[in-house]
């Protein structure tokens, strides 16, 4: 056993990983409190990390082995084992060390709802209902959920089929689930755990459909946890991932609630049946919009960096073939091949991580707004949102997937962390709305923006750029040019307005030909998604570009930021070339000097990749990897978890009922 | 509404009608079992074996022993799945064949065939797969005893993943470093016992397990083998070609080529399983597609199928016709390889390095699209389809490590584009090449001209099919010419040929997808004519041009800057595209219908033939394991003591 771990001993770094941090150009340190936002924040958050990590209760270790019941049930001991923590360190949910918890845990903790349940309280009630429902949240004597998917609807809202008629004699509104369809389908902790959630139904009042409303309803008793009368709920069965939250379904027959359960800041039904409103009836989504940005950070970003990690390390210590002969066979990460698959995706995570801190000065900006009750900049705040949460989870979650076949074999073991990552970042692509639909909600404010900017009228911040639309060509003459950003920023954001100008022109051609609005834009859907595409992609890397030039220049920090902009800038340019190449702005020649300057910086970055991944200060812990782990120590790992398996310890029953008749060739007696 | 014949449009994907396995098997109570999604991974290797146990006793009471006939029956007795005898099968049965002497065989074969002897292959090692010249395993011979002794030299040199190894296998060929007279002569292939009849423990000397939990795979035990000085006979050693003699003596094989044989014929399974695979997916996606309604086109009208959306049209109707594509792909390698192996026999090995590199470089095309197809199919169905019950995610584990086995994608990409670029110097110095690759011939002609780019444009046609060859065909030319003329420029520059070759490597894979690119296109188009049903062949010409057109305009890039094509065409390409997504659309459901998957070969509750999808999703829910009771153990063991002391 011992030759086994020589050279491999736990606690010695792998030598070819330690090799690679003797190199970095800039430091990982600073780095890392560039990305937390300070060096304060990387304090509290490693002090979060640590104490989640060393308390027994929170372990992942036996993740990968476990069914869906054990993973359930230890998501609820968790939940549960937090509120004790959480008490014990003195960490309240207002503090700075809350945003951490969530990801030290890997998000693997039941009760997520009820947070979302305790927000929709908290944004769509009245003073009365908050002061009512809040503080029985917090202190957990119920568990809520929020139940708006149907089975039969998804993101369009409108096609809710749950009822709610008030009866004004009982002065009580009535919920049913008229059909199938109608079930509500997929609410997270509704299948086992939830007392009470938010229900979206129609509002019917004196036999008048006043469009989707939310609905505080008890669904199983606080005492027995029996469920209520009227009730039929339960878990829908597997999937991809999320093995650890009990997503349900919910039947309503006949169930009756008080009027002040109705969520009511924004609209009321008042006890003789008057429906009053105050405000946009769009704030009734707000929820939605600000849990697409909040979700961007953990469910999207964070995935991504540590595939990134992983796959990267691994690439560091994998050695394959031989790039020179008489030389030791090489690290993967030293052919082009495997640099052009993980290195683009590394610069996608950071450019990302930037947008999203972009995204969140732009929302805290509008809900101060908003909670004064203006409401103006709600359309470029639901624009963005569905925009950039579509384009982050599509690109994330195909980076994932890079990131686990750039693995190979071991890539596909569970044990490498990667396939739980990618099966669970790929439900980012759906929930919170689905990603073509969002994309079409952004190409409409777009075109609207377009037709207001092209009249000379006001338009929002972020698209002022549509006002500027100058026909011309790119000026660089050679492939270092290609590394100024005003080039490449100035592609970006002509490809994005010739998109949307020329999707706007069909349209208007279509309506003026006769067609009638709805099927000309039906007809226009591809175009218009690839136009939101690219106006999201161009503020991305306009961001990114600005972020960089507002760094310190100290510790190489800059120096190596700029390198990965100009990657991540000119991969985009060089994987949709036809974009750019279409109206003549970008030459054929000047697609061949991209192509050069971005194989270029593929070879510059790899110097620093495993530096790079350094910076996002993931532990072995929550990385659960043992192909990604800090040491590098990754077939001695991946040999002690796997003779960890249950199918290593337990006698197979298979043996006895079927292999031994098989082998003995009693095959008749079966 | 269709107006494609059902029954003829499924005559042109299955060529033969061998008897009906499926019916045997779907007919059969035997093979009946609860929903594998509701099982821990032990039941699911527990349920596989007891069918794979059944499975062979069957095929002996049927007297099935042709090896298609074999693979259908298989395929529908696990619907598809892997099984933990696959590479007893597949593998070690067929190496005692080709590889074992005639006394090996009678030693071997007859305990094997009978399942005495249950066996896997054992290759990949934990630190090394496709490049096999670095496999660490290694066979000493002793002349004293007259004995190999085998060794893991290394944690790196584990054998890993082979399947039916960590529980079901009792021997195992294995593939390790031969060392005879103080020499190493390379990788030979040695039948190792692994554990011993009758109890099943494992041997002395033998180290062996499951390698644990995977994405997908759970019914197979993909297992780990490490040996320590562990001694089987001098005629263990598999010696139809090399020898080793009782004093050590080697003798060399004849020849390298034939093992190529076997790796096209392996290869183009994969490009098989990648139509069917897609296929299925498509098959669930478009089906459900028809049967949810979603939001509005037409306001104050019910809410349409959401296939009617051109955005959903756009993710699915290409990706049908590429499953069409991929079966006409396989089965022309397939055909190929049938037609050469006659020559093969009879020593004629002329053909095979071609078809070698074509089908390295097919099974990396259609295994990638494929499986980026199969997520396309997943992602459409919206939240139903992460749902295990969707049927969509175990296509997809299943599918997804075919990008990695049997060869990693882009070392295959690689290999095509050795060839690629050897023919092409082949052409530069004044050579004729001939088969896929001919139209390298052509620019030789060209070069004269200066202006080589504006030279080549070619008048397209963009609803001509032959036309629309042309002009891939150029965009071939142009990439495998570039990626050759960049490597040549960094062999000007550097002095190690590797080097050159890794900084030219992105180029060199891009040339090879668009050489398979064009291959496939040109097979499709070939397809038509021999298609002589008047309604079959028009919608296959509509799901042949939409595959050419959309490939076009998703490239539009290559197409422009080789002058292929003019921004104006492009434009109209894209047109055509939504064009012919509208003319499709009618006969969506009815093309997926032509794949004739069984809706228990499906295992989806989205994408049944009836269509009753919500009823029973309904049905399908209540039966998960968190359902068992109406109130789970964990109230009582957690909440309600939480609540209490809140």
């Amino acid at each position: 056993q011992d030759k086994y771990a020589q050279g491999f001993g736990l606690g010695s770094v792998n030598p070819d990983l330690a090799s690679e941090r003797q190199t970095a150009s800039f430091s990982v340190e600073r780095l890392t409190t560039v990305l937390d936002g300070g060096a304060e924040h990387t304090r509290v958050r490693r002090a979060v990390v640590e104490a989640i990590e060393r308390d027994p209760v929170f372990s992942r270790e036996n993740q990968y082995f476990q069914t869906q019941n054990e993973r359930y049930e230890a998501a609820v001991r968790k939940a549960v084992h937090l509120q004790k923590k959480m008490h014990e360190m003195g960490w309240r949910e207002d503090g700075p060390e809350f945003i951490y918890i969530y990801r030290a845990l890997a998000g693997d903790v039941a009760f997520l709802l009820h947070r979302v349940f305790m927000r929709s309280i908290s944004v769509l009630g009245s003073d009365e209902q908050v002061a009512k429902w809040i503080p029985l949240a917090t202190k957990h004597q119920l568990i809520g959920s929020y139940a708006q998917t149907e089975l039969g609807h998804g993101t369009y809202l409108q096609g809710l089929e749950t009822t709610a008629v008030f009866d004004t004699t009982t002065q009580e509104f009535i919920l049913n689930t008229p059909k199938i369809s109608a079930m509500k389908w997929w609410p997270g902790d509704m299948g086992r755990s939830a007392t009470h959630t938010v229900v979206f139904a129609q509002l019917y009042v004196h036999g008048k459909c006043y469009g989707v409303h939310p609905f505080i309803v008890q669904i199983r008793s606080l005492r027995d946890h029996s469920l209520c009368p009227g009730i039929t709920a339960g878990d829908i069965g597997p999937k991809m991932n999320f093995e650890h939250i009990d997503n349900g379904y919910l039947m309503l027959q006949n169930v009756r609630i008080p009027r002040e359960n109705m969520l009511n800041k924004f609209c009321e039904v008042q006890p003789d049946g008057t429906y009053v409103r105050r405000g946009s009836q769009k704030i009734n989504y707000f929820t939605m919009t600000t849990l697409r940005v909040s979700l961007l950070s953990d469910e999207v970003i964070l995935p991504l960096m540590k595939a990134c990690t992983i796959a990267i390390r691994y690439s560091a210590v994998r050695r394959q073939s031989k790039l020179n002969p008489g030389e030791e066979e090489a690290k993967i990460l030293d052919y082009q091949t495997q640099q052009e698959k993980l290195l683009p995706q590394l610069a996608a995570a950071y450019a990302f991580h930037f947008i999203n801190n972009y995204l969140h000065k732009l929302f805290d900006r509008g809900y101060k707004e908003i909670q004064e009750r203006n409401f103006s900049s709600l359309p470029e705040l639901h624009a963005s949102s569905s925009g950039f949460k579509a384009m982050l989870s599509q690109y994330c979650t195909a980076g994932v997937e890079i990131c686990l076949r750039a693995c190979g074999g071991h890539g596909y073991s569970l044990l490498s962390g990667l396939p739980s990552l990618y099966t669970k970042i790929l439900a980012s692509c759906i929930y919170e709305g689905e990603n073509t639909i969002l994309l079409l909600q952004t190409a409409r404010f777009l075109i609207k923006c377009f037709a207001a900017a092209s009249a000379g009228q006001p338009v929002p911040q972020s698209v002022t750029y549509l006002a500027a639309v100058k026909p011309g060509k790119c000026p660089a003459k050679n492939k270092l040019d290609f590394l100024n950003p005003d080039i490449y920023v100035e592609a970006y954001q002509h490809t994005a307005i010739r998109l949307l100008s020329s999707t706007a022109a069909k349209l208007q051609d279509l309506i003026q030909s006769g067609v009638k609005k709805h099927e000309a834009w039906n007809q226009c859907t591809v175009q218009l998604v690839q136009a939101a595409k690219a106006h999201c992609h161009y503020i991305t890397v306009k961001n990114f570009v600005e972020t960089v030039e507002k760094l310190e220049n100290k510790a190489g920090i800059q120096k190596i930021m700029k390198h990965l902009c100009d990657l991540y800038a000119l991969h985009g340019i060089f994987s949709n070339a036809g974009l750019f190449l279409h109206d003549g702005y970008i030459s054929g020649a000047q697609m061949d000097m991209i192509t050069a300057s971005y194989l270029d910086l593929l070879g510059v970055i790899r110097k620093d990749a495993v530096p790079l991944v350094d910076a996002f200060d993931f532990t072995d812990k929550s990385l659960n990897s043992a192909l990604g782990s800090y040491d590098g120590n990754v077939y001695q790992r991946l040999y002690e978890w796997a003779q960890k398996s249950p199918t290593n310890q337990q006698i197979s029953p298979a043996y006895e009922k079927y292999l031994r008749p098989l082998l003995h060739n009693k095959l008749s007696k079966l | 509404v269709c107006n494609g014949d059902y029954r003829q449009s499924r005559g042109i994907l299955f060529s033969s009608s061998v008897l009906s396995p499926e019916a045997l098997v779907i007919n059969d109570p035997d093979f009946q079992h609860e929903d594998l999604n509701f099982l821990s991974r032990s039941q699911r290797y527990e349920q596989a074996i007891r069918k794979s146990s059944l499975m062979v006793m069957k095929l002996r009471e049927y007297g099935i022993a042709d090896p298609e006939e074999i693979y259908w029956f298989k395929s529908f007795v696990h619907r598809g799945r892997p099984e933990p005898l696959d590479l007893h099968l597949g593998m070690f049965l067929p190496t005692l064949l080709t590889q074992a002497t005639p006394e090996q065989q009678d030693r071997f074969f007859m305990p094997a065939w009978n399942l005495e002897i249950i066996g896997t292959y054992a290759q990949t090692e934990m630190g090394h797969g496709t490049h096999l010249r670095g496999l660490e395993t290694t066979a000493t011979y002793d002349p004293a005893t007259q004995e190999f002794i085998l060794n893991s030299p290394t944690v790196t040199s584990i054998k890993w993943w082979p399947g039916g190894l960590g529980k079901t296998s009792n021997h195992a060929i294995v593939l390790a470093q031969l060392y005879t007279q103080g020499q190493c002569k390379g990788l030979h292939a040695f039948i190792v016992p692994i554990r011993q009849l009758g109890t099943h423990e494992p041997l002395p000397g033998i180290t062996v397990g499951d390698i644990g939990p995977k994405f997908g795979y759970d019914e197979m035990d993909n297992g780990y083998l490490k040996m320590d000085n562990f001694r089987i006979p001098r005629e263990n050693m598999l010696m139809k070609y090399a020898q080793v003699e009782p004093d050590g003596t080697y003798v060399k094989p004849l020849s390298d080529k034939l093992t190529y044989g076997t790796m096209v014929f392996i290869r183009s399974l994969i490009v098989g399983d990648s139509a069917r695979s897609l296929s299925r997916a498509c098959t669930i996606a478009i089906r459900y597609s028809a049967v949810r309604h979603q939001s509005e086109l037409k306001p104050g009208e019910p809410e349409p199928q959401i296939l009617d959306y051109q955005t959903q049209q756009y993710k699915l109707f290409p990706l049908l016709a590429t499953a069409y594509a991929f079966h006409f792909v396989g089965a022309y390698i397939k055909d190929t390889y049938r037609r050469i192996s006659g020559d093969i026999n009879e020593g004629d090995l002329s053909e095979l390095p071609e078809l070698h590199a074509l089908t390295a470089g097919l099974k990396a095309f259609t295994s990638w699209t494929a499986n980026a197809g199969i997520e396309e199919c997943r992602m459409a169905c919206g939240g139903h389809g992460y749902s295990r019950c969707s049927g969509i995610p175990d296509i997809y584990v299943t599918f997804t490590p075919s990008c990695t086995y049997e060869g990693e994608n882009t070392v295959m990409m690689l290999q095509t584009a050795r060839f690629l670029v050897k023919s092409y110097n082949q052409v530069a110095a004044g050579q004729r090449v001939s088969g896929m690759v001919s139209y390298l011939n052509d620019l030789s002609r060209q070069r004269i001209q200066p202006q080589h780019v504006a030279a080549r444009t070619v008048s397209v046609r963009i609803n001509d099919p032959v036309s629309l060859v042309e002009a891939y065909k150029a965009r071939a030319a142009r990439l495998v010419e570039a990626a050759a003329k960049n490597l040549q420029a960094e062999l000007n520059h550097r002095k190690s040929k590797e080097d050159a070759w890794n900084r030219t490597s992105v180029d060199l894979v891009r040339a090879s997808e668009v050489h398979c690119h064009y291959v496939i296109v040109k097979l499709f188009t070939a397809k038509l004519s021999e298609i002589s049903n008047a309604a079959v062949r028009a919608v296959m010409t509509e799901l042949c041009l939409l595959y050419t057109l959309y490939g076009i305009s998703k490239n539009a890039g290559d197409f422009m800057q080789a002058g292929i094509l003019t921004d104006a065409q492009i434009t109209q390409v894209n047109q055509r595209v939504k064009e012919l997504l509208a003319i499709i659309r009618p006969n969506a459901v009815a093309l997926v219908d032509s794949f004739d998957f069984h809706d228990t070969h499906l295992g989806s509750v989205l994408g049944r033939y009836d269509g009753n999808v919500y009823e029973n999703m309904f049905e399908w829910a209540k039966k998960s394991p968190l359902n068992k009771t109406e109130v789970h153990e964990s109230f009582h063991k957690h909440l309600k003591p939480m609540q209490a002391k809140l």
